[in-house]
């Protein structure tokens, strides 16, 4: 079954506040990881293998240079539970 | 040409006596063990179950998501960095005359066994990215350059339980050598594992009085049974003295000098003959353009091991000679544990509050002493230094046979 947006972002939110320590509720869909969240490339890593476990989804290495905005790792777990 | 002079302008801290230097050289002068039973369930694995671990858990002095991106080594030089940065007034400095110099013994081993737990346990994916930055050796010292976008140099010797005091010392020989203006510098380690202690333990080297933890460390005392494993890290801003003095900075003392040697004799055991200890000492004086008669305080390397006491105690009796009768010896490491890449930097800490107070700390649970200790130890109560020009030494040693000795003065 797939999952919700929502809830999908509400999971990213603390995701992101437990790696890089962003509050959650800046944590916005339209937000750039690397230039408004300040996520660095090895913070990124946790991000995506803490989503990971949390969704149930996998992430592929080549896809992770995709997922520019929240947004983007928001639809991309979305689909991937489709 | 006159030889640019190195004066010490900030201190900073992180020991089982407190989180903080003003808090540790208060347990130091009253005579306080830091020493503890361990409470973790692995401590009963191992014939070692007490170890000296900080007073203040860094998670009470760092943020979170900062301390779970840094191995606890990495934690420690951040917190005394932060300290002795602060105490030396947050210089405004030409970043390209800043340099790092911190280092460690083992480096970020804890990081590198509880991965290889995870990589064991759950596979290579969940491995942190972080695992690289945070085991390696040179991480305190390059979050520490980071922090403060020191860009003269970052660098990190490694000397096993000399690393402290041969970070110190090549510190020192930056700003002389024209590279920087300022360097902070210093030592620390986070090694109270199963691992390390066991390896240790293995090596019959830490002591096993195991039913009496505050009263393991204990140099010189007949009964001293091996060292006690310590965790934390000490740091000291230097700074050359013309730059210090022209931003009108507080000067605790001068570093004059630094002696180094190794012995060739062993990998773990100390030279007996001691010859190794006393060029050090001799190359130090040298180098401070000072004499035996000069020096009134030591804080010796006296780990509570039987045969490395003696053999540093007698190194220095015969390099001190007659003049060893007026060098107040301290050994520290009674209550801070071994700090091993950490040592020589908090000792180094010491000494500067020591020639600051005139006041040598205490060396405790001596219960016995060892007559084969032929150097006037400064026991139970701290000791009051004379008047006037005075200087000190800090001695270090570590595995592989390497020997550091630095002279404070004051000034």
């Amino acid at each position: 079954m797939a999952l919700a947006q929502a809830d999908v972002l509400a999971g990213l939110k603390e995701i992101v506040e437990e790696v890089a320590g962003i509050p959650a509720a800046t944590v916005e869909m339209d937000k750039n990881f690397t230039d408004d969240l300040d996520v660095d490339s090895l913070s990124m890593v946790e991000v995506v293998v803490a989503a990971e476990e949390r969704f149930g989804v996998k992430i592929p290495d080549d896809s992770v240079t995709d997922l520019v905005t929240v947004g983007d790792a928001v639809n991309f777990i979305v689909n991937a539970s489709k | 040409m006159t030889r640019r002079r190195v004066v010490v302008t900030g201190l900073g801290a992180t020991t089982p006596l407190g989180g903080d230097v003003s808090s540790t050289w208060a347990g130091l002068l009253a005579g306080t063990s830091g020493v503890r039973s361990l409470t973790e369930d692995w401590a009963q694995t191992i014939p070692v179950t007490f170890a000296a671990r900080v007073a203040v858990e860094p998670s009470e002095q760092m943020e979170r998501v900062e301390l779970r991106r840094l191995d606890r080594s990495e934690q420690f030089g951040l917190i005394a960095s932060r300290e002795a940065w602060k105490d030396a007034g947050s210089p405004e400095v030409d970043k390209e005359r800043l340099g790092v110099v911190v280092a460690s013994g083992i480096g970020g081993v804890t990081t590198l066994l509880e991965q290889y737990d995870i990589l064991n346990s759950k596979g290579s994916r969940l491995v942190s990215p972080h695992t690289v930055p945070m085991l390696m050796p040179n991480g305190p010292a390059a979050n520490i350059g980071l922090e403060l976008q020191a860009q003269a140099g970052v660098h990190t010797p490694v000397s096993a339980c000399a690393s402290g005091a041969e970070a110190i010392g090549y510190a020192f020989d930056m700003i002389r050598n024209n590279r920087a203006d300022i360097v902070v510098s210093g030592g620390v380690e986070a090694a109270c594992h199963a691992l390390p202690m066991a390896a240790f333990a293995a090596m019959k080297a830490l002591s096993t009085r195991n039913d009496e933890p505050a009263r393991a460390s204990r140099p010189y005392d007949l009964d001293r049974d091996g060292f006690v494993l310590g965790e934390g890290g000490g740091i000291l801003v230097l700074e050359e003295y013309e730059h210090a003095k022209a931003r009108g900075a507080k000067i605790y003392c001068e570093i004059a000098g630094q002696g180094l040697s190794s012995d060739g004799y062993h990998i773990a055991a100390p030279d007996p003959s001691g010859a190794g200890v006393q060029r050090a000492v001799k190359f130090a004086l040298r180098d401070a353009e000072l004499t035996t008669a000069d020096i009134v305080h030591l804080n010796a390397h006296a780990t509570s091991t039987p045969a490395g006491d003696v053999a540093e105690a007698n190194a220095l009796r015969a390099a001190l000679g007659k003049d060893a009768d007026h060098v107040a010896v301290s050994a520290t490491k009674s209550m801070t544990g071994h700090l091993l890449g950490g040592a020589g930097a908090i000792e180094s800490v010491f000494i500067v509050k020591t020639l600051q107070d005139r006041m040598a700390p205490p060396t405790i649970n001596i219960e016995n002493l060892d007559p084969a200790v032929t150097v006037d130890v400064v026991r139970d109560k701290p000791r009051a230094l004379p008047a006037g020009d005075i200087a000190a030494l800090n001695d270090s040693f570590g595995f592989g046979g390497h020997n550091v000795v630095l002279v404070f003065k004051n000034i």
